[in-house]
């Protein structure tokens, strides 16, 4: 299907407002923290002041009797540890023998009231052996034998090594034309999501937990608190209310969730707990600190010769996402362009800092940075337009890049051209006065990652659908609607296959009770793998419909499409469409020679039949319906270790054409105009689209220009919204959006994703106009005014 | 200032399971149109009084610092921020919280011009956006986009980065500009 196709469709396409956004803005919307439970105990968590350091003692027996206090608990009231990543369960709910970073939960409180909590907290007593801290790449890279983490068995601070080489990197440099290598650096950054992390827990008579959480993964905080407390999985719900804002800050299960539950446990009282502004910067799990070394080799005519990058990561002190991040850091490199000959290397330091994870991008932002700085200084140096090189040499589409990444659909050359167009670029690079810039940057992203965090074989999503007499359809999925728009864009596909207006359908979503279990929103993966899910248990429902209307009016059931014809170019390692799991293929048609639409099913003979009418025919047979769909990414990828990071079923492309503002006397940068086209497949939802698309350039504005988390001897010097400075409307640019025409076979209704990776380009886009305005090239993020002030007198001395 | 506040002593005695020796203060002011008098600690700010003892959480709190603005409500009108305010200096003031602006009724234009525009993602910041923007419009005969800003640069958004707002916001004061 393409754009020109998606005309035809009822929902698929159109500027649908977000579910729920009514109730958001009349304040009825409940996000965690304002759900009211009876009689809740209110939880304050100590933390620790030092970096590192021994836990000598911790004496809790004063708080104890402090007023309304009705628990104290530390370490060793849960000693299991966890992580998101079952290869490194690292951190436990409160630090048990040692403190590994300023801000880690050391004991908490619950209290009839938080100014109780509060009172109590300060009667806690520790002694501290103060350690010496590990508070940056360079010393973790030391020898030392006292690691962080002792269980790795390693003389150094390093949690995790990637490597991977394709091709022949040097004989590719060997080759080039022009050879560019650079050192780069990258603060660490907060995600800077407005709702605090929050967790309430509701307890009843049967020790049953009720955890209302407010996070982007229910399925793996489900897992996490049923093996950190030691209690069954269907002793546990979890729930997430709205939400706030995630960016991938709120998909690993969390310290406080597990002293909410234990706490609930113990006191068999309701619990709340809800962190503030400070303690979210301290939990943290944002963008790796980043340090870079990279290499391109370019020739106009053969294209990017090698690359090869040495990428070296602050994680903090536990390991979160981080070995995923540590392969995400080389493999995202792999697009949009053809690389034969890559290699990187990613080390992946602990150091006594709060613990890094994922966040929108997750580890393909800072190399996508440097490659494409670089790439620009090589066409600069060979005297070629920029943009002209990238359209040569894009990825095909139907290929297969060196690491054996699968690409499907690619729309980047058309989507670049028009940005050249509308922007005007061959006006204005290199033409434009002293003071003006104009920079082209192109990236590449997954649409959810291919391979379980948890290794199994259950398929990633899988969504429910039920029908009844009163017509409403209600679509059941565990993806978690964070803001982004998940349950709309679920309710669209059944709006869309069923015919029926999107008041209809009822998204009942993110509950591990009642949803079928889904892997949660994270990596770009809901519209793909939830959306497919829901398309499959839609198109379930419609042949039940279709069935029931055929015994209405007499005739024969329809031929349906052959489920067994191949989805897509690759044929290999698709999934056979097997009826009974609900799985009918990925985007598989379903035309029927029925036209759902309107709540009126109309025959190919074109009678028309009331949508009522026959579900209660179909419902004579089976009683309520019932439909179930789910997706299981085909099986792909190489075989060297670590194929299985950044292997997707679809790729997204976008490509910026930014123009910059730069005062040469105050070193300000203003962004003023951003040309952006995202190839993210059929746009189900233009308007959610472009929100996503806004939302990521005001993320890589904050980065590019402003954002960094600032450390003192291990301390965040930074936590708070006044000193960690976010973009204002004042900073936000005027943007234009173009969608070139694209279908992904592969995605619901032709769709890939749109949330994370156009965030990973716009930042050099911004450089690279930088550079066209006062010819000055800035290697480290932020670019502040005093980096870009200090280069142009640099560069004025050199010329002197 | 604040001299109706009276320390209520009956309040001093045991009651339930609060304290005993803290002092209370009596508060009267008008939310959402309805008198409200309560006893009080005296250091409860006044985004605590709203959601803590009101109920009324359509008033987010983000940082309870004064940076993120989530927690604006109108005081007589003008957008405060609840968090920075003790609910006794609110004393015979008339706070309207997101609650009040609609009442169940139709949605307010800036409310409607939000949900078409896509300014909407998480929702967070949006109860705080919207009483920005009744604020403008009350204020402003034709805002234009710099007014626009100002009028919203108080309150962060992380999801949207301020375009479908200002978009939204445009378009209202639009169709108003076209009444006058």
């Amino acid at each position: 299907m393409s754009l020109q196709d998606s005309k035809r469709y009822q929902t698929i396409g159109k500027p649908i407002p977000m579910l729920g956004a009514r109730d958001k803005l009349t304040g009825t919307a409940r996000f965690t923290d304002d759900i009211r439970l009876s009689r809740p105990l209110f939880v304050k968590i100590l933390r620790s002041p030092y970096p590192s350091a021994h836990l000598k003692s911790i004496d809790i027996s004063k708080a104890k009797k402090s007023k309304g206090v009705k628990a104290v608990i530390t370490g060793k009231d849960i000693p299991n540890s966890f992580g998101v990543l079952p290869i490194s369960k690292d951190e436990c709910a409160m630090a048990t023998g040692k403190v590994r970073y300023v801000g880690e939960p050391i004991a908490a409180v619950a209290a009839e009231s938080l100014r109780d909590a509060v009172a109590a907290l300060r009667l806690i007593k520790v002694k501290y052996e103060v350690l010496k801290p590990v508070l940056n790449i360079a010393q973790g890279l030391k020898k030392t034998k006292n690691p962080i983490h002792p269980e790795l068995k390693r003389e150094d601070n390093i949690h995790k090594s990637a490597h991977q080489s394709f091709g022949d990197p040097d004989k590719g440099f060997d080759g080039a034309k022009v050879v560019i290598e650079r050192d780069f650096s990258f603060l660490s950054l907060s995600h800077g999501f407005t709702e605090p992390h929050s967790v309430q827990v509701e307890i009843k008579d049967d020790d049953e937990l009720t955890v209302y959480s407010a996070t982007q993964v229910p399925h793996y905080v489900h897992l996490a608190l049923s093996e950190v407390l030691e209690i069954p999985l269907h002793k546990i719900r979890v729930i997430k209310p709205y939400l706030g804002g995630g960016f991938g800050g709120k998909s690993d299960p969390f310290p406080h969730e597990m002293i909410a539950a234990r706490l609930a446990l113990m006191t068999r009282r309701n619990i709340r707990l809800t962190l503030e502004r400070e303690e979210v910067f301290f939990t943290h799990h944002g963008r790796h600190e980043t340090q870079v070394k990279m290499k391109l080799g370019l020739d106009p005519g053969k294209g990017i010769t090698a690359l090869d990058g040495k990428m070296l990561i602050d994680g903090g002190a536990y390991g979160s996402f981080g070995i995923v991040t540590s392969y995400y850091n080389g493999v995202l490199l792999q697009g949009p362009y053809k690389i034969a000959n890559f290699r990187f290397d990613c080390d992946r330091i602990y150091t006594n800092k709060p613990v890094c994870g994922a966040m929108r991008g997750h580890g393909g932002v800072n190399p996508r940075f440097a490659s494409e700085s670089l790439l620009d200084m090589a066409c600069h140096e060979l005297k070629i337009d920029p943009c002209e090189f990238r359209l040569e040499h894009f990825l095909e589409k139907n290929s297969l890049t060196a690491n054996q990444f699968r690409i499907t659909s690619v729309s980047i050359k058309k989507g670049l051209e028009k940005a050249m167009t509308k922007s005007g670029w061959k006006k204005k690079h290199r033409q434009l006065p002293y003071g003006k810039g104009i920079g082209v940057a192109c990236g590449f992203f997954i649409s959810g990652s291919a391979l379980p965090i948890h290794w199994n074989k259950i398929p990633q999503s899988t969504a429910r659908l039920t029908l009844d007499e009163s017509g409403l359809a209600v679509i059941y999925s565990g993806a978690s609607d964070i803001g982004q728009g998940s349950d709309t864009v679920l309710a669209q596909m059944v709006a869309e296959v069923l015919g029926l207006p999107m008041g209809m359908i009822k998204v009942v979503s993110a509950d591990t009770a009642l949803c079928p279990t889904d892997m949660g929103s994270y990596s770009s993966r809901v519209t793909f793998m939830a959306g497919n899910a829901a398309r499959n248990a839609s198109i379930q429902m419609r042949r039940t419909l279709v069935k029931a209307a055929c015994q209405l009016l007499k005739i024969d059931e329809p031929p349906y499409p052959d489920p067994g014809k191949p989805m897509s170019f690759f044929r290999q390692g698709q999934r056979k469409p097997d009826f009974k799991k609900g799985f009918l293929g990925a985007n598989p048609d379903y035309e029927d020679g029925f036209s759902f639409s309107e709540k009126k099913i109309i025959s190919p003979a074109n009678e028309e039949l009331d949508y009522l009418e026959v579900v209660k025919k179909a419902m004579e047979e089976n009683g309520t319906l019932q439909a179930k769909g789910c997706y299981l990414s085909p099986k792909m990828g190489g075989t060297h270790k670590g194929a299985g990071a950044g292997l997707s079923p679809s790729y997204s492309f976008t490509a910026f054409i930014t123009e910059v503002d730069v005062n040469p006397l105050t070193g300000k940068v203003k962004v003023e105009k951003v040309t952006c086209a995202h190839d993210c497949g059929v746009p189900l939802n233009p308007l959610a689209v472009e929100g996503q698309l806004e939302g990521s350039i005001h993320m890589g504005l904050g980065q590019v220009l402003m954002e960094g988390l600032r450390y003192e001897h291990g301390v965040q010097q930074n936590a708070s919204f006044l000193e960690y400075k976010i973009p204002s409307p004042f900073e936000q640019p005027e943007i234009e959006i173009i969608l070139p025409d694209s279908d992904e076979q592969e995605g619901p209704f032709g769709a890939k994703e749109v949330g994370e990776g156009a965030l990973a380009p716009f930042n050099p886009s911004v450089a690279n106009a930088i550079f066209d305005a006062v010819a000055v090239r800035l290697f480290d993020l932020p670019i502040t005014p005093d980096k870009v002030l200090d280069a142009i007198h640099k560069n004025n001395q050199k010329k002197d | 200032m604040n001299k109706n506040i009276q320390l209520d002593k009956a309040r001093k005695q045991k009651n339930g399971g609060l304290a005993d020796k803290e002092d209370f203060a009596k508060v009267r002011l008008e939310i959402n149109g309805r008198p409200i008098i309560r006893a009080i600690f005296p250091a409860t700010s006044l985004l605590e009084f709203i959601r803590e003892e009101l109920g009324l959480t359509g008033t987010k709190k983000g940082c309870d610092l004064g940076d993120c603005g989530l927690c604006t409500v109108l005081l007589d009108g003008k957008p405060v921020l609840s968090c920075l305010m003790l609910a006794l200096d609110a004393e015979d003031h008339q706070i309207t919280t997101i609650e009040g602006l609609t009442n169940g009724g139709e949605l307010h234009p800036i409310q409607e011009a939000m949900l078409k525009h896509g300014a909407v993602q998480c929702g967070y910041c949006s109860p705080a956006m919207v009483l920005n923007g009744v604020h403008l419009l009350d204020t402003h005969k034709n805002p234009d986009q710099m007014a626009i800003k100002e009028a919203i640069s108080g309150t962060l958004c992380r999801c949207t980065g301020y375009t479908k707002i200002e978009k939204a916001f445009l378009a209202v004061t639009h169709q108003k500009g076209a009444k006058v």
